[in-house]
């Protein structure tokens, strides 16, 4: 079974996320800021990472690029998931080492297609 | 709703769109036609039933025809199929292709052109060896909205996150205030016509590939048969057919037949004796 650490602010949307995620077999963790991502990380790097970009203490960008650093940190397949929309904030995320980008609204439909892009599923 | 008048909807969406709509779909009616209803200031489906016995105005019955028919699409949908056309049927096209050096494809049934700009992005990503080449896609479909929407090639965001790559849209879209739009390189590549499958195909001239995915469910046998041997006229003896993964030819027509080892591709069917060498005419 794959593991998915989502990482969202919001507890909504992790508890949305992580069930969309648990039906396609995956094992979830959830962090509310980049820092707790990063300490989850430093534990044990999951296979894929959802992540928002706007929280408290360290945005979903921030952690991109430390985790990008960390040793090991060039495995986990990273799909951000966020409100920003803007071609701007999706070529950064890119240039940054996201594999997939979802715009906010997601549905279960976007998730698994997305997983399935970057060869999650 | 009163049984005559969902025996007369029925009978009117089988005669214009082949849709055969069961009585179990009868909530399908409700749903879609209320807005339909609503735009010609009637109450409800009573009154657009009265409507369309006393009138029969054409725009209206366009309107009710283009509710019911299923408008769904997506980019690159279900992926394994554009594989195929990628590692399959592409290669095996250019080198049939070798002298003539154009081909030509169809994505019947084509909706919001979704499958055709899927295929047009895909040729592009070919790079180079595909230059000197000359590729025609076309969508139709019978609703002339989607046709319009196709055109357009805006989507919403809801619509470029579904089996679009973020790498592609963000090498082939740019955006236009909360929507997306393909862009002219793209656009270019695909035209797109309002045409009704049940109708003389022949205009549309010769294909080399047709998409005609989740199209025939919609259909009884006879009109699946009918609509298959139609496409089978448009298409040269080596042309490739892409049906959806609930369709066949199977029991239906004896002028395709499943390509080996490609699960939703199909073969012109060569007529008994067509291959036989000619008796000599003595």
């Amino acid at each position: 079974m794959k593991s998915c650490l989502v990482v969202d602010d919001s507890r909504v949307v992790r508890k949305v996320a992580r069930k969309i995620l648990e039906e396609l077999h995956f094992a979830c963790s959830e962090a509310e800021d980049g820092r707790q991502a990063m300490e989850a990380c430093a534990r044990e790097m999951p296979h894929a990472i959802l992540l928002d970009w706007n929280m408290p203490v360290m945005t979903g960008i921030e952690f991109l690029r430390r985790l990008r650093k960390m040793s090991g940190g060039d495995a986990p397949k990273v799909v951000f998931c966020t409100t920003e929309n803007d071609l701007a904030h999706i070529q950064e995320a890119l240039s940054a080492g996201a594999n997939e980008y979802i715009m906010k609204p997601f549905d279960s439909d976007i998730i698994q297609t997305k997983f399935a892009q970057v060869g999650l599923i | 709703m009163k049984v005559e008048d969902f025996d007369m909807f029925s009978t009117m969406l089988k005669q214009r769109s082949g849709l055969v709509l069961s009585r179990d779909k009868a909530y399908l009616l409700e749903s879609r036609l209320m807005p339909v209803a609503r735009k010609w200031n009637m109450k409800g489906l009573d009154e657009l039933a009265v409507a369309i016995r006393t009138r029969r105005e054409e725009a209206l019955l366009r309107d009710i025809t283009e509710a019911m028919t299923t408008n769904e699409s997506s980019f690159f949908r279900d992926q394994k199929p554009f594989d195929q056309f990628r590692d399959v049927v592409l290669p095996m096209m250019l080198a049939k292709r070798a002298a003539r050096r154009s081909i030509r494809i169809w994505s019947a049934a084509c909706s919001s052109g979704q499958e055709g700009y899927s295929l047009a992005i895909m040729l592009l990503e070919q790079g180079a060896k595909l230059d000197g080449w000359r590729f025609e896609i076309v969508g139709t479909d019978l609703s002339s909205e989607m046709v319009e929407k196709a055109k357009a090639g805006i989507y919403t965001q809801f619509e470029v996150q579904r089996g679009l790559p973020i790498t592609q849209l963000v090498k082939y879209f740019k955006q236009v205030g909360d929507k997306w739009q393909i862009n002219d390189k793209i656009r270019q590549m695909v035209t797109f016509r309002e045409y009704n499958l049940l109708t003389d195909l022949t205009p549309l001239g010769q294909f080399d590939v047709v998409f005609c995915r989740n199209v025939l469910i919609y259909f009884d046998q006879p009109t699946k048969g009918k609509v298959l041997e139609s496409i089978a006229k448009l298409m040269p003896t080596d042309g490739v057919l892409y049906l959806g993964g609930a369709e066949t030819v199977l029991g239906i027509t004896e002028r395709f037949k499943p390509m080996d080892n490609q699960r939703g591709l199909y073969v012109v069917n060569q007529p008994a004796g067509a291959q036989a060498p000619r008796a000599a005419v003595g």
